[in-house]
């Protein structure tokens, strides 16, 4: 086997797994004809739009560079407190508040990056829980910033692009999360089906032959990671956004506990995995929410065990099923 | 000052009392039990209940959390623990977190979300000084306690056919088997211990840290550190960690209260990045 026949096999491999299929292209035409089909959720839905980002993000590292974290909401809250105080302090121009919450959050990301990088899944799910802590601490403490335990009051969006004002039915909030999160998407889809996202699949599955065969490890799973984060960064700034407030909630821990939940309904290493869990999750949160407001924890708990004791690949494996071809693009990913 | 160093070696004993069984279980298993906290809290509750429903003395209701947390914690291993075993430790995490929440809210449903007291018998509370050192009663009685019990663990782990059996199968499962160790049967009977220390400690700890439903939770952060920091391989290294996570913590609380629980998250991450192996750990292969 020639190298130059390899090539090309790698880059026809690449281009396969890029072409788009029709489920995918009916998926995102649903999504955006979902702001005339219900015209009075669309609260609902922007919530489902911020959480299906935030849980795109955790799937960018669990599903390619197998990086566990329990620490995901320290992203999404630093993009949430970021975008909220630039805006109130500086600008409330939505898209340089978007801007702002990626980099910071991207900036913590590359920051901590060495740490995750280092020992056992064990060390790393406890890494990542510190920093989401500490981090909360830290909100908690600048209270003359963050506003503390009352959250950042105060926060005064202009509409988006100079033309769409926020209003309180969420017709402008959903249509730009979705926005957003259909342009990261793509950008996203771009990277996994690239030679980086390769990568990142070898490292993932095995890291020694993967660095036996020319790859850098440690810097490619620190890129993923701060990609991840800039990501996260930007699910808290559009709800930074979206809902003028900003809390200590971003930073608690059932947020990150919550987005493995969904992940794990979805299936992680596909990308889609997110966002069909992200929509199961909240449907399911807002039936059960309606009937036993106080106990949703508990349900949230059984859940998880039911998931995890059933094999936590049911729904995906019903996803995959039903969107027949789906198949092609977990076969890399899924496990 | 010698006083709050007195009050942080107390709180580190029951961390320790709380988080050796924990240690072990992991140690033993590889298996990743963020739900070790349920057990605590159950025996905090245990304890609470048989006083104020029963009207039992304090001392005899210790034993009792130690039971119920033991005899659930049997339970729950045949039942549901076992399958997870053999899985990655990202499920195992997410199950047991699943337990956490589950216990949560089921506790708050059962009792309501309000804190929890003890009401301490007479010879127990007060302080007294020693050269210039307040020294809490109750505290004298948990530092006595959790030091009995470490050492006959201590004692246990090294010196007992059952310790010896344990730390073999700890070392190497695979081999420990085939010697014809029942390591199943020895790690059904490690949890139930662990999960009655647990509860013990949880029953011990409602005076020192408070009790009410998000218990699991809240501590959850300082048995895993007690854990990571300390290796999962002796019953010294989480008493170490115990020990400096319980000063570190009482310290801080003290001298610089606006920086709240900072100070021992960063001491955790910060162990964590200079020693992943633990504090006192071995060099494995």
């Amino acid at each position: 086997m020639s190298a130059e026949s390899f090539e090309a096999r790698v880059r026809q491999a690449l281009y396969a797994g890029r072409r788009w299929h029709p489920v995918e292209i009916g998926f995102w035409i649903l999504a955006f004809a979902a702001f005339l089909l219900f015209p009075r959720h669309l609260l609902l839905l922007n919530e489902i739009t911020i959480l299906a980002l935030f849980a795109l993000s955790l799937d960018l590292i669990l599903g390619y560079a197998g990086i566990v974290s329990l620490g995901h909401a320290a992203f999404l809250g630093m993009g949430a407190y970021a975008a909220g105080i630039f805006a109130k302090y500086v600008t409330g121009d939505p898209l340089a508040g978007l801007f702002v919450g990626m980099a910071a959050a991207g900036l913590l990301g590359l920051l901590t990056s060495p740490l995750v990088l280092r020992g056992s899944d064990l060390t790393r799910l406890m890494v990542t829980l510190g920093v989401a802590l500490i981090l909360y601490e830290l909100a908690n403490s600048f209270g003359s910033l963050t506003g503390g335990a009352d959250g950042l009051q105060g926060v005064m969006m202009k509409p988006v692009l100079g033309q769409f004002e926020f209003d309180i039915f969420g017709r402008t909030a959903y249509l730009y999360s979705l926005s957003v999160l259909f342009l990261l998407f793509l950008i996203a889809r771009r990277v996994v089906h690239s030679p980086f996202g390769l990568s990142l699949r070898a490292v993932r599955d095995n890291p020694l032959r993967a660095s036996a065969s020319g790859v850098p490890n440690g810097r490619r799973l620190a890129a993923a990671y701060t990609l991840a984060a800039a990501y996260a960064g930007a699910a808290g700034a559009l709800l930074a956004q979206t809902t003028q407030f900003v809390s200590l909630d971003v930073l608690d821990f059932h947020r990150s506990a919550d987005l493995m939940l969904v992940l794990i309904i979805g299936g992680a290493g596909y990308l889609y995995g997110g966002l069909v869990g992200a929509i199961a999750f909240k449907l399911l949160q807002d039936a059960i929410s309606s009937f036993t407001p106080q106990y949703w924890m508990f349900w949230i708990g059984l859940f998880l065990v039911l998931f995890v004791l059933g094999g936590r690949e049911i729904i995906h494996g019903a996803v995959k099923t039903v969107a027949g071809r789906f198949a092609r693009f977990g076969r890399g990913g899924a496990r | 000052m010698l006083t709050i160093l007195f009050d942080g070696i107390a709180y580190g004993m029951v961390l320790f009392v709380l988080g050796c069984g924990l240690s072990v279980t992991m140690g033993l298993m590889n298996f990743v039990n963020l739900a070790h906290g349920a057990f605590a809290m159950l025996g905090g509750y245990v304890a609470v209940l048989a006083m104020q429903r029963l009207g039992l003395p304090f001392l005899a209701s210790l034993p009792l959390a130690f039971l119920s947390a033991a005899l659930v914690g049997i339970v729950l291993e045949r039942l549901i623990y076992r399958p997870m075993y053999a899985k990655s430790h990202l499920d195992q995490v997410m199950f047991s977190i699943g337990l956490v929440f589950m216990a949560v809210a089921g506790t708050d449903w059962l009792m309501g979300s309000t804190q929890q007291f003890i009401r301490l018998p007479v010879w127990l509370q007060g302080r007294f000084e020693i050269a210039g050192i307040g020294i809490g009663r109750y505290r004298l009685f948990v530092i006595a306690i959790c030091g009995l019990l470490a050492v006959s663990l201590q004692w246990g782990f090294t010196r007992t056919r059952f310790g010896s059996r344990l730390r073999a199968a700890v070392d190497d499962a695979r081999v420990a088997r085939g010697l014809g160790i029942p390591v199943n049967r020895l790690f059904a009977l490690t949890f139930a211990l662990g999960c009655g220390l647990a509860g013990l400690g949880g029953a011990l700890g409602v005076e020192l840290m408070g009790l009410d439903p998000t218990f699991p939770l809240k501590f959850m952060i300082y048995f895993l550190i007690v854990v990571t920091v300390g290796g999962t391989s002796s019953i010294t290294g989480p008493f170490f960690a115990a020990m400096l996570l319980g000063v570190a913590d009482v310290v801080g609380k003290y001298l610089v209260p606006q920086v709240g629980a900072f100070i021992i998250y960063a001491l955790m991450v910060g162990l964590l990045i200079t020693r992943p192996h633990g504090l006192f750990a071995r060099a494995r292969a």
